[in-house]
């Protein structure tokens, strides 16, 4: 009971983790809250959902999903963000949200709002210490892990992931030295949507259900794993992310509880914020005077 | 002279005063139906929420996306004190007021804990902490106990006459927008945009920055408790569902296309956006209704960009209405005019700069390099 | 000791290990012009930021007219009467001229009306509000900037910015006016015009306390100067002589 908690807590932690490391990378490099992040993992469901049953071909469709919301991630980005460098972050946080409406309205308005079924298949399950373990969960925390180890390389490693660095320090000193702010931009909406659609693609197992909300509350639960593990920081995303999960998972099996599952997640929100907004892995900055 | 500059001051009374005595005689005279009675219900109800939710955001400078939570509090509250009163009082309009001042001041008790956080707060963060307090509000609510506040099935509240309701509902609106304008042009309205401006100059000059952030969001939280409880009215019967993250975009968005911190804009933006949803409800169905989803959206992306894109500021400059209009009139400024200048903030201001999102307390002593 | 009006006595302030400001001492009297020199980096910000309470002293005190504001909350020095300009100008970019010295006229005591009064518009509240404006024209006035009082903030020259910012810290009737670099960025004729208007405060009774790197400004402007280096005071006393001072010399030049 008690391990058949945990592995649930930890399978939709992995979840949380995979889209609050995109989160986390746009916050880090753009400086901006992608509101529409949950919405690009929900288009991208969709994506998954048109090619499947076009193809039949899971695997097919997730590429082709992940590529489609690359440009999308990309393509929002150019429209909805990059107009707005330069003035207010509450400017910019007001176009997200519009954008993440306009994503779910436009989904509702060509698919109905009636829920579409995403069968991928089921992945069989094995047993570890005397326990049944779907592969699903498995595999994303798995996909999870090896995708924070990579991206952490590629960013501490790469030419690009250093330009990235820099740009998050200092944009302005980084188009100094010749960097391309707008393509590192652009590359980190693409890699973070990239995550999103791999995220909806774990979703869709678990719950084949899909409708244009998909994103949404998720959306939201990430961006509280990100702050609980520390904004920006990417093992900070897994953390967090992991963390969330498990409490979800343990929240949802007390009775007494359970309505106030999310009232409790975002309560830990709120006061992780107020006690130690830098999260568990964050640093903090300061204001200069 | 004095007239001269004073007239513009007036014009949201005088709007909200002819369309409240307009609509009252047409109601004695029983030439409204009740359909319309309900979207003028609806229209003043809208335009407590955005001049509310333009304080915070227009002048204050901060995003609220829970301004749905407190106006949810308002109706509940304020709607289960008029079930309990309605035996005392009858249905009369002693429940209504009653009702009315119970839901706002717990409102506003509301606003105030959601001010602390305020305090430390900022930007982003804020907003997702506003966010978060609306929904635990609704999870609260939808969760509660079916005996105090319906449970899912939501609560009923006493009918209140429909030919009288909507009177009330314009004098709480036009009371809301004395109070509100008359903040803001005082010294404490000042203060309040001043702390939107640059929060580290108001501090030098001795604003209590904490006392406005409170009070902004107390007035707020007290009036959009207000529009609550008269939305309990309106409807009968209210469901927690209504007030979901939603709704607060929604009214984001008609603070947004009447101009940041702009009250005429915002009650015009108000009215021409509830008219339209009532209109478009009866024209759109199924699947259709969705269409103003994606207006709504866009509404909120274009106007936000043609308003604050740099790259567009020169023809922003040039083609305001403004300067138009003084194109046509040849009129040119006078110099010795005391100009006021509240009009003039439809751009977001650049308040919170990159680095300082992820700033608290300048005070608290953390790891900071010397700065010369 | 009546007629002193700043005293800093023994004051450190550190952040995590690193020791910005140690055993800083100052003594400013009533209308003095006195001036804190010394290379960047040396610290005179952050003695700034301490007298005005944006950060707190790690350790020491300092006294305005005798009383201790160490710790204190920056509303509670700003009324008590120390104010300041900032080193990179910050203005009220979005408001007009007029209004940013209002905003700095907030928290005077003869402009106290209370929320109360305004929503209602009491008497009072017009009466202040005629008074506050006319204060603002005057202070206006004084530093040059009457006829562009309808002009946004952030339009301005930045000569005429760092007026502004002059006359906002005016607006809160300071016994002590602290200039963080008030002619950076300045043009001579300007940096002429704003000797001339520190003079005029001067004259006021307002004692001035200011942190400036062109040494002739410092040299034609104040009586007594203080050179901070690396957190330490390097010398201090009448102008000419520390100036002249070898070390002081040595400390600007790199020798």
């Amino acid at each position: 009971m008690f391990f058949e908690t945990l592995i649930n807590g930890l399978s939709s932690g992995g979840t949380y983790a995979m889209i609050a490391l995109g989160y986390t990378m746009v916050y880090g490099i753009a400086k901006m809250l992608n509101f529409a992040h949950g919405d690009i993992i929900m288009v991208s469901a969709y994506v998954l959902f048109v090619m499947i049953s076009l193809t039949g071909q899971p695997l097919i469709a997730l590429i082709i999903s992940i590529i489609f919301s690359m440009i999308l991630g990309v393509v929002i980005e150019k429209l909805a963000y990059k107009p707005l460098r330069g003035s207010s972050p509450l400017a910019v946080l007001i176009s997200a949200i519009g954008m993440s409406y306009l994503l779910q309205s436009l989904v509702q308005m060509i698919f109905g709002t009636a829920p579409k079924m995403v069968v991928i298949g089921d992945l069989g399950s094995i047993t570890m210490f005397g326990v049944r373990i779907p592969v699903y969960i498995l595999l994303t925390l798995v996909c999870t892990f090896l995708i924070m180890v990579l991206l952490s390389i590629y960013i501490k490693y790469s030419k690009v992931g250093r330009a990235m660095i820099a740009v998050s320090d200092n944009r302005d000193a980084a188009m100094l030295m010749g960097i391309d702010v707008n393509k590192i931009i652009a590359l980190t909406f693409a890699i973070g949507s990239a995550l999103a659609a791999v995220a909806g693609f774990f979703m869709m197992i678990k719950s084949p259900s899909l409708t244009n909300t998909l994103g949404a509350m998720p959306g939201i639960k990430a961006f509280t794993a990100a702050v609980i593990g520390g904004i920006g920081s990417i093992p900070g995303a897994m953390v967090g992310g992991i963390l969330l999960g498990v409490i979800e998972a343990f929240s949802f099996r007390m009775p007494m509880i359970a309505p106030y599952t999310d009232a409790i997640e975002f309560l830990i929100l709120i006061i992780i914020l107020l006690v130690k907004p830098s999260g568990l892995l964050g640093k903090m900055k300061r204001e200069k005077v | 002279m004095m007239k001269n500059i004073k007239w513009k001051h007036y014009v949201n009374y005088i709007i909200v005063g002819i369309a409240t005595i307009i609509f009252t005689i047409l109601s004695l005279t029983s030439s409204l139906s009740s359909s319309s009675l309900y979207a003028l219900e609806k229209i003043a109800i809208a335009i407590i929420l955005t001049v509310s939710l333009s304080l915070v955001v227009g002048f204050l400078g901060e995003l609220s996306l829970g301004h749905a939570g407190f106006m949810c509090i308002g109706a509940y509250l304020g709607g289960k004190a008029a079930v309990l009163l309605e035996p005392v009082f009858g249905n009369t309009i002693m429940t209504l007021l009653i009702a009315l001042i119970i839901g706002a001041l717990i409102a506003a008790l509301f606003g105030f804990v959601i001010g602390l956080p305020a305090l430390r707060l900022k930007g982003d963060y804020l907003a997702i902490v506003t966010l978060a307090f609306g929904e635990i509000t609704r999870s609260l609510f939808m969760n509660s106990d079916p005996e105090l506040f319906g449970g899912t099935l939501g609560l009923e509240t006493p009918r209140f006459d429909r030919n009288y309701l909507f009177i009330i509902a314009f004098i709480i609106l036009f009371i809301c927008l004395i109070i509100i304008q008359n903040i803001i042009r005082s010294k404490h309205g000042r203060a309040i945009t001043a702390i939107r401006d640059n929060e580290i100059a108001a501090r030098s000059i001795g604003i209590n920055v904490t006392k406005y952030k409170l009070m902004v969001f107390i007035i707020a939280a007290f009036f959009a408790g207000m529009a609550g409880v008269l939305y309990s009215f309106s409807n009968y019967t209210i469901q927690s569902s209504t007030f979901d993250y939603n709704y607060s975009i929604e009214i984001l968005v008609m603070v947004v296309l009447g101009g940041m911190g702009n009250i005429t804009g915002s009650i015009l933006s108000a009215t021409f956006l509830t008219i339209l949803d009532i209109r478009l409800q009866t024209i759109l169905t199924g699947d259709m209704a969705v269409l103003q989803d994606v207006f709504r959206s866009l509404i909120l992306i274009v106007f936000i960009i043609y308003n604050n894109a740099e790259r567009l500021r020169p023809f922003r400059e040039k083609y305001n209405l403004k300067s138009v209009w003084q194109r046509i009139t040849m009129k040119k400024k006078d110099p010795n005019k005391d100009q006021d200048d509240e009009h003039k903030w439809d751009r977001v201001p650049t308040k919170i700069k990159m680095d300082e999102i992820l700033t608290l307390n300048v005070n608290s002593q953390e790891k900071e390099d010397k700065d010369d | 000791m009546t007629d002193t009006v700043l005293d800093i006595k023994d004051l450190s302030i550190s952040f995590g290990g690193l020791k910005a400001i140690e055993h800083f001492d100052l003594e400013i009297k009533k209308g003095q012009l006195y001036g804190l020199v010394g290379p960047n980096g040396a610290g005179k910000t952050t003695v700034f930021n301490i007298i005005t309470g944006v950060y707190k002293a790690t350790s020491g005190h300092f006294y305005l007219d005798g009383e201790d504001l160490t710790n204190k909350s920056q509303e509670y020095i700003c009324h008590k009467g120390i104010a300041r300009t900032f080193q990179n100008i910050r203005l009220f970019n979005n408001m007009t001229v007029i209004r940013n010295v209002l905003v700095g006229l907030h928290s005077q005591k003869e402009y106290a009306y209370s929320l109360f009064d305004s929503i209602l518009r009491l008497p009072r509240f017009k009466r202040e509000e005629k008074e506050m404006r006319d204060k603002a024209k005057e202070l206006l006035a004084m530093v040059d900037l009457l006829d562009v009082r309808n002009d946004i903030s952030s339009n301005l020259p930045y000569g005429k910015q760092r007026k502004l910012e002059i006359a906002r810290a005016l607006a809160t009737e300071p016994k002590l006016l602290c200039l963080d670099e008030p002619a950076a960025g300045m043009n001579p004729q300007e940096t002429k015009e704003l000797m001339d208007i520190i003079f005029k405060i001067r004259d006021l009774g307002i004692t001035i306390l200011l942190i400036e790197h062109d040494m002739k400004f410092v040299s034609g402007l104040c009586d007594e100067v203080t050179v901070l280096d690396f957190g330490h005071i390097l010398a201090s006393g009448k102008t000419k002589e520390v100036l002249n001072d070898p070390e002081v010399v040595r400390a600007y030049i790199g020798g």
